[in-house]
Formats: C-alpha cells, sequence, structure tokens
C-alpha cells in the first residue's frame, strides 16, 4: 500500500508577536514546526503501514527550508520525502496550493506508485481553514473522508475502507473505497518517537525535491498569488475595547466581594437574575 | 544493529558544542553530534553578549551572515540600592570598528545559525535526541553514547562532553563530581520588545550600536549575584542571577527578584512600554578555577559549562565555551592524524593547550574572587551599595550644609556602619583576589 | 486563505487580481445565498444566524437573499424553507432527493455546485461546521472559485465586493479577505460568532425546486450508522446562557472541580482554556476559543484565565464577562466588563455559595 500524508511547516503561532506600534507580525526568532494536526495524520499513516505494509511518503509544499520538517517526519520513520518548492508557489491560497499539491501527487503516483490513501491534518494553524484537503480530493477524484476519529477497517483487496467521522451531533460510520482522502482528527494518536537508527538515516536522507516545472505544471497562472482567487487586502491587529473592566471591591473578604459581584451583575444583566430565579424554582 | 563507527559524537550543541564540532568537520573527521533540544539554541539561554575573538578564530568570516544584534559602544557599570545607582558609563566611537569587539545576539538564533554551519562542514546533527549514558569497555574505556531513543549504542573513538552546566552525563559516568549549589548561579531572563526607533532613542543609539549595562547592589537582596540589561536590535534582555545556595537560603523566588529590578526606579523606565514575551531561568558556573573537574579521560574530554568555564567577573562564557570547543577538537584531530588512540594521556594535551591559553590564565587570575564575594555578600551586596548611594546623595543635594561638613558626613556614616578596619581589609582582600 | 499571509497588505500593482476586473461571464452571478445545514430534520442554529446576516448584505446590494435546503424528507424540508422565510429569505431552492438521506460529501458537493451553476448566486455562506467546512472546501475547489474560512464579520466595501475577516496566525492579527474576480464569493462563519436575528413570524417567499437525479448504486461512500452523541455528556457550551469557566490560575484539576460546582448552582455550562485541554484537566468539547467554542452566553465567568487573544475571540460576544484574576494587569480585563482582582481558589467557593443563598431565599420567598 503507498500512502502520501500531506504536512505544512507553519510558524509556531505560539511564539508571534504583533509589533506594538505597527501592527505587523514580529517573526523575529519565531521558530517553524511541522503542523500539530499534521501529526495526528503523520501517525496513523505509519500504524497503517506498519499493520498493512508498504511506504509511506510525505509531501509539503513550501520554502526550501521546510525540508527540516520533512526530515524530522523521516525521523519518524516515514519512508520518503518529497519537497514541492518554487518562488512560483509562494502567495498561493488554499485554492492555488491544492492545485499544486494535486499536480505533484500526480508525479508520485507515477514515479513511486499510486496513492491508495492520502492524509492531510484537519486543518493548519497558520491558514486554518480546512480546505486544502477537500480541495485536493476533489482534484484527483478521491473519495473524500474529513474529520476522521478512527479507521475501523481496511480490506486491500476488496479495496474497502471503514471509518468514524465526526460529524455534528454524532459520529458516522462510512464505509468507501480506495483511493480516498483522509483528514485525521486530533488527539486520535500520539506521535511515536523514531529510533535511533530512523534518526541517522533521516540525517543523511535526501529529501526529493520538486519545482513547479518538475510536477508537470505548464499554466503557471493557476500557482501562487496569481492562482489564488482570494486576495489579503488588509491586516489588522484587533482593536482594544475602549474601555476597560470595573474592578469590583469590597469590605468582607471572599464572601464580600462575592456579594458585590453577584449585585453588580443583577444590576447590569437583570435578564440572567431572573432566569436564574426561574432555574431555581424548577430544580 | 549500527556499524558504523565515528571518529567523534559531540553531547550538545551549544557554543562549545558547536565549535568542537565544526572544527572537527571542516579538518574532515567523521562527526556525530547530539542535541537534546528541538534545535540548536532551543534549550539556551543567555544575556547575551557574544565576544567576536573566540569566533572569529573558528569562523573568520562570521560577520558575513551570523545573527548579530548590535556591536557594544557604551558600557554602563552600576552599582544600585534601592532608589538609585551609581555609575559608570564608558562610551568610545572607538567601538564603531569595522570589526566590532562584543555584540548582543538572540541565542536561539545565533545557535541555529552555528549549527547550520556545522551540518554545512559536514557533521551529522541529530536534534531532540538526549545522551542518556556513555558506554565503557572492560577497561573503563569510553567507546560510544546511549541515548533516549530505542536501538543501540552509536560508537565513537573519542566523545567530547558540550554538555552545559549541569554535566549530567558526566555526573552518571563518574567522570565529573555533581555541581555545588554554592559554585553555580541561577539566573532568570526575559525579552522585552520594543520597537527599534524607541531603542534607540532610549539609550542614544544610532544604526546597530549598543549599550550594556551590568549592575549589582541591594537588587539581589543581600544575595551574592548581579544584574544586567542588553539592548537587542527591536528588544531589551534583562536579567538578574544569584548563586543558588543563596536562594535556598533565602525565601526570595528568582522571578520575584527579576520583578524587582524591572520596577527599580533606575531600570523602569529603560523598560517602558515593552511586551515582555520570553522568560528562561539558567544555571551559569561560577565556580571559577578550583571548581574545574578532571578534562579528560580515556575517550572522553569535557568542554565548555560543562567543565565550569566561565568568567563570572566578566561576565564571560560562551567565549570561553568556543575556545575550550575548539582546543578540544584541535587536540582530537592531531591525535587523529597521527593515529594515537584518544587515551587520557594523549588527551591531555588538550589541557596543556588550555592552559597556554586566556582561558585558564584568567581563570587562575580570579580564582579568589566567588568565595571572596560569597563569604562577604552582606557587605558587597548590601551595606557598600547604601553607603555609596548615600555619599553621593550628601555630594551632590545642594542644600545650604558646607561642603566640609558634608564630606564628614561621609565619612561618619562608612565608619559608623563598618569599621575602618573591616572596610580596609575587604578592600585589601578584593584587590588580591583581583591580581 | 492566502497560505502565506504577509504583515503588510500586499501592494497593489503587477498583480493582476487585485484589480477587479470581473469577468463577462460572472456579471450573471447575483442574489446571496445560505447553504441551510440541517441535521436529522433540525436546522442547525448556525443557519439562522447566516440568514440574519445575509440578510443585511443582501439589502447593501439591493438583491434577494435565498437559501439551499437539501435532504430526503420532503416534510422537514418545507418545515426549514418555512424557517428560512422567517428569518428573511426571500426564495427557498429546495432539493429533495433520497440520495442525500445521510450528508455525504459526495452527493452533497454535487447538489450544491448543480444549483450554483444554474441560479447563478454572487456570495455564498456556509456555516463553519465539521459538515460546512468539509462541504465548502469541496464546492470552491469544484466550482473553482475563492473561499474564506472561519470569519468573523462579513461586509460590502465601496465597489460592493463581500469583505471577509477573519483571524490568522493564531488570532493574534485579523485579515480582510476578497475574492474579486470569481464567483460565488464564498465564505463560512462558526456557530455564535453572529448574533441570533429575530425571526417574522409569518414572512413567506418562493420555493424553487431542484432536482437532483442521482443513483444510490453509483454513490461510492456509504452511511453504516450513525452514533448520536448522548445529550447527556455532551457539553452544549456555544448555546448556553451562562458559562463558567477556569485556566491555568486554577493549579490543579481538583481545583476546577470550584468551578463546575458554581456551574452546576447556576445551571450553567463550563469549559476552560486550551491548556487545561492540554493537560487533560477537562476534554476537548469544553475548550473555550479560536481552537475551541466560541460562546455567545448572557454571562460569561472566567477564573485564573489570562485572556490571550485566543482565548479572547472566542468569547467577546458574550453579553457580560466577568473576570477573576489575581495578576491586575491581566490582558482579560482589558475586554472583561466587570473584573476582580482576587484568588480565584477562594472566590469561587464564595461566589458559589453567595449564588446558592440568593436563590435560596428567592425561592422561599416567591
Ligand atoms: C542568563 C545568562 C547570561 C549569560 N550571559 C553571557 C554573556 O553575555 N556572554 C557570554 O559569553 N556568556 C554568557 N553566559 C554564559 C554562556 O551562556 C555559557 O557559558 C555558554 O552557553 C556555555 O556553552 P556550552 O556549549 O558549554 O553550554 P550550553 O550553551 O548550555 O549548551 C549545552 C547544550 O547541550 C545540550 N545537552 C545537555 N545535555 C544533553 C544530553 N544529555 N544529550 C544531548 N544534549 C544535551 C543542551 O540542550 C544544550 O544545547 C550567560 C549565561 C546565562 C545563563
Ligand atoms: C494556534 C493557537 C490556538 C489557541 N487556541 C486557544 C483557544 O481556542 N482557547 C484558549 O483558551 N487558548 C488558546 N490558545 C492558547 C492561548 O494562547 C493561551 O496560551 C491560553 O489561553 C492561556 O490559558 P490560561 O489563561 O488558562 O493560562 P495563563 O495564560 O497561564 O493564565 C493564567 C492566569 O491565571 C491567573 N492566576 C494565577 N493564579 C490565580 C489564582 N489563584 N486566582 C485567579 N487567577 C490566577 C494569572 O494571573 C494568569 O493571568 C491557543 C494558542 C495557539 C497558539
Ligand atoms: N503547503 C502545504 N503543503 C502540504 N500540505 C498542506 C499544505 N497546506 C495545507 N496542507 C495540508 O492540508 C491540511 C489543511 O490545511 P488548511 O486548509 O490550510 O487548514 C493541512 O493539515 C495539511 O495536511
Amino acid at each position: 500500500m503507498h500512502i502520501v500524508v500531506c504536512i505544512k511547516q507553519v510558524p509556531d503561532s505560539a511564539q508571534i508577536r504583533v509589533h506594538p506600534v505597527y501592527n505587523t507580525i514580529m517573526r523575529q526568532g519565531v521558530p517553524t514546526i511541522i503542523n500539530p494536526y499534521d501529526l495526528f495524520a503523520l501517525e496513523e499513516a505509519l500504524r497503517l503501514r506498519d499493520r498493512l505494509g508498504g511506504e509511506v511518503t510525505v509531501l509539503t509544499m513550501g520554502p526550501p527550508t521546510a525540508a527540516e520538517s520533512l526530515r524530522k517526519t523521516l525521523t519518524f520513520g516515514a519512508d520518503r520525502a518529497v519537497l514541492l518548492t518554487d518562488r512560483y508557489f509562494a502567495g498561493s491560497d488554499t485554492l492555488a496550493t491544492s492545485f499544486a499539491l494535486a499536480s505533484a501527487l500526480g508525479k508520485i503516483a507515477a514515479d513511486f506508485g499510486k496513492p491508495d490513501i492520502i492524509f492531510t491534518g484537519k486543518q493548519t494553524i497558520d491558514g486554518d481553514t480546512a480546505q486544502v484537503g477537500p480541495g485536493i480530493a476533489k482534484r484527483l477524484a478521491y473519495n473524500q473522508l474529513t474529520y476522521v476519529s478512527r479507521i475501523v477497517e481496511t480490506d486491500l483487496d476488496a479495496g474497502e475502507i471503514i471509518v468514524e467521522r465526526r460529524a455534528e451531533g454524532g459520529i458516522q460510520l462510512l464505509k468507501t473505497k480506495f483511493p480516498v482522502l483522509i483528514t485525521m482528527l486530533e488527539a486520535t494518536n500520539e506521535m511515536r518517537r523514531g529510533s535511533i537508527e530512523n534518526a541517522l538515516l533521516a540525517a543523511r536522507a535526501e529529501v526529493v525535491t520538486w519545482n513547479a516545472t518538475d510536477i508537470g505544471i505548464e499554466d503557471l497562472t493557476k500557482c501562487g498569488l496569481r492562482g489564488s482567487p482570494t486576495i489579503v487586502k488588509k491586516v489588522f491587529a484587533p482593536t482594544a475595547r475602549s474601555e476597560k473592566a470595573q474592578i469590583i471591591q469590597a469590605e468582607g473578604g471572599p464572601t464580600g466581594l462575592a456579594e458585590a459581584l453577584i449585585c453588580e451583575i443583577f444590576q447590569r444583566a437583570p435578564g440572567v437574575e431572573s432566569d436564574l430565579y426561574e432555574f431555581a424554582a424548577s430544580n | 544493529m549500527i556499524d558504523e563507527r565515528f571518529d567523534a559524537i559531540v553531547v550538545g550543541a551549544g557554543p562549545s558544542g558547536n565549535a568542537a564540532a565544526y572544527t572537527l568537520a571542516t579538518k574532515g573527521l567523521k562527526v556525530l553530534q547530539i542535541e537534546r533540544g528541538e534545535y540548536s539554541g532551543s534549550k539556551n539561554v543567555q544575556g547575551a553578549i557574544l565576544y567576536a575573538d573566540a569566533l572569529e578564530k573558528i569562523i573568520p568570516d562570521f560577520r558575513d551572515d551570523a545573527p548579530l544584534e548590535r556591536h557594544v559602544t557604551e558600557q554602563r557599570i552600576w552599582m544600585m540600592d534601592d532608589s538609585s545607582h551609581t555609575g559608570m558609563h564608558y562610551r568610545s566611537d572607538d567601538f564603531n570598528e569595522e570589526k566590532p569587539n562584543r555584540y548582543t545576539i538572540l541565542r536561539a538564533q545565533f545557535d541555529k545559525w552555528f549549527s547550520a554551519r556545522v551540518k554545512q562542514a559536514g557533521a551529522i546533527v541529530l536534534c531532540e535526541t538526549t545522551v542518556t549514558e556513555l558506554v565503557k569497555d572492560i577497561h573503563g574505556r569510553v567507546i560510544g553514547v546511549r541515548t533516549d531513543r530505542s536501538g543501540d549504542t552509536i560508537k565513537a573513538d573519542v566523545v567530547i562532553l558540550a554538555e552545559g552546566v549541569n554535566g549530567l552525563v558526566g555526573q552518571r559516568s563518574d567522570l565529573r563530581p555533581e555541581v555545588a549549589p554554592d559554585s553555580v548561579a541561577l539566573a532568570v531572563k526575559e525579552m522585552h520588545f520594543l520597537p527599534r526607533e524607541t531603542v534607540e532613542a532610549r539609550f542614544n543609539l544610532t544604526g546597530n550600536e549598543g549599550v550594556v549595562i551590568e549592575a549589582m547592589g541591594t537588587i539581589t537582596k543581600g544575595m551574592t549575584g548581579t544584574a544586567f540589561l542588553y539592548t537587542n536590535e527591536e528588544s531589551i534582555s534583562v536579567g538578574i542571577g544569584c548563586i543558588v545556595s543563596d536562594f535556598v537560603d533565602s525565601d526570595i523566588t528568582p522571578y520575584a527578584l527579576l520583578e524587582a529590578f524591572k520596577n527599580h526606579p533606575s531600570i523602569k523606565p529603560l523598560l517602558a512600554g515593552s511586551e515582555c514575551k520570553e522568560y528562561a531561568a539558567h544555571l551559569i558556573p561560577e565556580g571559577g578555577y578550583k571548581a574545574i573537574p578532571q578534562l579528560v579521560g580515556d575517550g572522553w574530554i569535557i568542554v565548555g559549562d560543562a567543565g565550569q568555564f566561565v568568567n563570572a567577573v566578566h561576565r564571560e562564557g560562551s567565549n570561553l565555551a568556543m575556545t575550550t570547543g575548539r582546543i578540544a577538537a584541535e587536540t582530537v584531530v592531531w591525535l587523529h592524524r597521527l593515529r594515537n588512540p584518544m587515551t587520557k594521556e594523549n588527551l591531555s594535551e588538550y589541557t596543556r593547550r588550555l592552559s597556554e591559553t586566556f582561558v585558564m590564565k584568567d581563570l587562575k587570575k580570579y580564582r579568589g574572587i566567588p568565595a571572596l564575594l560569597h563569604g562577604n555578600k552582606g557587605n558587597f551586596f548590601g551595606l557598600y551599595p547604601k553607603l555609596i548611594s548615600q555619599a553621593m546623595q550628601t555630594w551632590f543635594r545642594v542644600d545650604g550644609i558646607d561642603k566640609v561638613s558634608k564630606e564628614k558626613e561621609i565619612f561618619r556614616s562608612f565608619r559608623s556602619a563598618r569599621t575602618l578596619l573591616g572596610m580596609m581589609g575587604d578592600a585589601f582582600k578584593l584587590v588580591r583576589a583581583w591580581r | 486563505m492566502a497560505e502565506d499571509t504577509k504583515p503588510a497588505p500586499p501592494a497593489a500593482s503587477g498583480r493582476a487580481n487585485t484589480k477587479k476586473e470581473l469577468p463577462e461571464h460572472f456579471k450573471a452571478y447575483k442574489h446571496v445565498w445560505v447553504a441551510v445545514e440541517i441535521e436529522h430534520g433540525q436546522v442547525h442554529s448556525v443557519s439562522f444566524e447566516l440568514l440574519g446576516e445575509g440578510r443585511k448584505l443582501a439589502d447593501k446590494r439591493g438583491v434577494d437573499l435565498a437559501a439551499v435546503v437539501m435532504g430526503d424528507n420532503r416534510a422537514s424540508l418545507e418545515e426549514a424553507a418555512r424557517q428560512a422565510f422567517e428569518y428573511g429569505a426571500d426564495l427557498v431552492y429546495l432539493v429533495c432527493d433520497p440520495t442525500l438521506a445521510h450528508y455525504r460529501n459526495e452527493v452533497a458537493t454535487r447538489a450544491l455546485t448543480d444549483i450554483v451553476n444554474t441560479y447563478k448566486p454572487e456570495i455564498l455562506l456556509l456555516g463553519a461546521t465539521n459538515l460546512g467546512r468539509d462541504l465548502a472546501g469541496s464546492v470552491a475547489t469544484t466550482l473553482q472559485t475563492g473561499l474564506t474560512a472561519d470569519c468573523t464579520e462579513l461586509e460590502i466595501d465601496e465597489e460592493g465586493s463581500l469583505a471577509a475577516t477573519r483571524p490568522t496566525f493564531g488570532g493574534s492579527l485579523l485579515c480582510t479577505i476578497f475574492t474579486l474576480n470569481f464567483r460565488p464569493q464564498m465564505a463560512t462563519v462558526r456557530p455564535r460568532v453572529l448574533a441570533m436575528p429575530e425571526p417574522t413570524p409569518g414572512h413567506s417567499g418562493t420555493i424553487v425546486e431542484h432536482k437532483l437525479g442521482l443513483a444510490e448504486e453509483d454513490i461510492v461512500t456509504k452511511v453504516l450508522q450513525f452514533i448520536a452523541d448522548r445529550d447527556s455528556d455532551k457539553a452544549q457550551l456555544p448555546y448556553a446562557d451562562i458559562v463558567v469557566a477556569g485556566g491555568l490560575g486554577l493549579r490543579s484539576a481538583e481545583n476546577f472541580q470550584l468551578v463546575k460546582e458554581l456551574a452546576d448552582v447556576l445551571g450553567a455550562e463550563y469549559g476552560g482554556s486550551r491548556p487545561l485541554v492540554q493537560k487533560g484537566w477537562i476534554p476537548a468539547d469544553r475548550q473555550i476559543g479560536q481552537t475551541g467554542k466560541t460562546i455567545r452566553p448572557r454571562l460569561y465567568i472566567a477564573a485564573g484565565i489570562s485572556g490571550a487573544i485566543q482565548h479572547r475571540v472566542g468569547v467577546e460576544g458574550a453579553d457580560l464577562i466577568v473576570a477573576i484574576n489575581t495578576d491586575p494587569q491581566a490582558q482579560i480585563f482589558e475586554f472583561a466588563h466587570l473584573g476582580i482582582v482576587a484568588d480565584a481558589i477562594t472566590l469561587l467557593p464564595a461566589l458559589t455559595e453567595a449564588f446558592a443563598k440568593r436563590l435560596r431565599v428567592n425561592r422561599l420567598a416567591g
């Protein structure tokens, strides 16, 4: 079985700062990480491979430095890493990203065998759209299973897979056929730690690197900024609320404070008060 | 099974480990460097001042692409009491030289850059991997390491321990004793972000000029320690540190100490309006010359903080780390070329070479200082700063009192606080320790 | 959403698509649509919120507001249509087909793209639920148009284009995104981000029925089973009137009980900041904030929460925000309405007790 996992290298948004004066992003020293959601996809892929045999290829589109993230996936035990990098891809929105990735997946199929399963994360922490996965599925006409919380059964001979999918208000048990694109839900597994042998292999492995021409893209207007229908016109910091919290002070320790707070709450939100009494009466 | 054998394994990717790995790899040795952090620099804390000379001897053209923040053109040394500071400033345009002497850096970025150079030089760098133990043969010779990843021993002719101040690997393998609480300082540090222009305006800087403030006095609440404030490109590093045993004896937390320092009337306006985004704590070996452990053995060498190579008086550490890393590596290369085994005896060439450098000479010179300061902490970190401040105030305040009376008042306050003999004794001891 | 959002707005020069040059064939695209989400016969409330917002956008554009309802049960579809009219729709496109019994991407994508291609809306809105996100991504790719996910604000700019604002970079910044040269302009909005509008009883409109013509045999993916979340242990945070939440300031999972106890007395839902989920003190569906649930209660009590931006964006819609924090400089006091600088570990029990007493007294009196 051939499984491809799409990962993205993202800035660790926990460490992003906004410039206090200019409202621009201060990237200084912001480390990059593998999009945390993608690790669940990768681990699930590795488990499937360990169980059923085959290979896991990891694919990313990004700047040349994204090779570092790819190398890390090799440490975890992925078999092959492919980096898609080209200045023509810069500024891609989700439509242009899925176009580039789908094209690369075409070459992956030709060079290394057609993927039976493509995994993506649920979403990225920088783009945060959850659209790239569905985009790839549509372009490649793969069956699409999003928000998968568990892979229940895989039947290679029948080419069928059964999964549990997180839907609104419940879990769907779905059956579909290969080839399939799965976006994996978070907290569904825990990433393994690669062995020292894997780590040594990874440190030396070649990352397969392709540009737009390598993957056979002829129409460059479908790539990057030019191929992106959405346009970011303005980036700004959230405005501060003009008025700060009214700080409640009172005598009498916690009890006094609690009493004072309740008075203030009821005064500001009489609706809450009457609802509470209703709730208390009905209990 | 890992059949492969390395010429050298370097444990740790701080300045000492990077200097060693780089030097080995550029000389064509097969090097494996192992770092427990996510990347080189991810776990490292420093003020941070980079001393160009030590790095220049390893990477002469480092200024071309190393991430440097500002070059230092002004040094301030402050003696502080609770409401004032008495200071010395030295600023010189000579520091705006073509190849400046000192820079402020951000360790996370600097170490990452250094590590990239190490990789380019051909070393294999494994991050997120912790060396758990040294593997020895039946003769007690170190032949490799084991890590926290599943799998086999990785073998090498020599292991360079550049694991920093804690030196757990060396300790666990009985190569060195545990660090004593009275010979390490715990320093805490914050990064405060400010727009470039604000930093420049506040400290009278143009372009990439930078200011360094080192401070001591009552800010350490009677404990042995110092504080600092460094200007970076778009941020200010501020920190304070004291000897660990002093923290243990007092009930002051390092964090509270830093808070108080930041709120000192002399410091507060320098940080006003900034956004604090990083808080870190780290140990600094401050035992000096007397605390240096055994540095070599069969199949191993210790470099950097792990060997206690820090000059606390001059706040130098990373330069000693890089220099010891380089000299250890040069020794290994020399032995490797001669096809001499990495025995304790052969490796002791490292200690010999070190003794000819500033590293050993400086540490030897200051060998008395740590004990002196620590033994008289009440005076050096409480009494004297207060007296100096009082004296300054008496001297500068114009209030109708004649100058002769003022002088008398100053002498009286000094004398009543501490006997003349005691004070002279302290001065004498300080001079002697310095010499 | 641009993958590599630049800190500064991209310069307009030299980039073909930053200028509005709507191709001729898109000029026929008109009206604002909301794809209504129906699950098990019930309309998801996010659809009403979207209709309320869609109404405003349609009025600004001087066009109609239409709702798309899809499913297999005519009666519930007609009920959904009736509700859509009451919430402001002028028009309902109704697709009734047995293959639409359960949500499946394949079928729903086909149905929605079909009617978009037939009736050509200029704006298409969906809820940013699991269903909406699954569907929107596929539809946008199929139609080759732009889609802005998880918007917090929708506007019509001077030129009549949809300006969709959403958080970016983990919520530290907001960005405004346009789809100038493609149609429809698509956006998703998370539940409870927009206010729930008031329905107009009796308001009605036209139903346009659309035939799908799919056969079950042609559809690859099968729904074998649906396991509904049992109501009891499932958090209803987005819809709660009162929410009590705790953060790292509570210091331990045991202390978090204090939050639950207060919530219990108030008949409220409880939740927490993200670190608590990561530490395993509370389940993931109780996380409040950008990557958790957006809430819109009438009263929100936050104890030991610093008020990081990612948390803030999830709670700002609350009518009254009360913050308890030991640090007078805590960010949460920047956007809370009422603040108490105190130790939550002692204040929460006092508050629970004081509320309980009030309610008891009132019950006895009344
Ligand atoms: C607050 C502060 C301010 C300072 N200011 C200055 C200054 O301004 N100028 C200056 O020159 N010096 C300064 N120093 C001192 C300087 O930081 C150190 O001397 C220097 O970092 C020592 O380098 P090193 O390589 O020996 O150790 P470290 O930098 O500590 O590096 C050790 C590395 O080894 C890794 N490691 C540890 N154990 C293992 C293991 N078992 N397996 C794998 N990896 C391991 C660690 O993760 C780390 O990356 C300061 C120190 C502090 C704490
Ligand atoms: C991509 C991304 C997405 C995120 N999404 C979310 C999200 O959806 N929701 C979310 O909440 N966070 C989210 N976060 C995390 C967010 O940035 C903050 O780290 C988090 O909200 C902080 O949680 P906290 O307030 O509980 O903890 P802290 O920031 O540690 O704050 C604890 C507070 O408690 C106060 N305190 C301490 N002791 C007491 C006491 N005894 N009594 C009262 N107060 C006390 C302290 O003064 C402090 O203000 C996200 C982060 C990233 C990077
Ligand atoms: N540049 C990229 N390269 C590879 N995979 C990506 C890229 N961008 C997004 N993905 C995948 O698509 C998923 C959803 O991303 P997003 O739509 O940005 O939220 C991610 O979790 C990744 O698995």
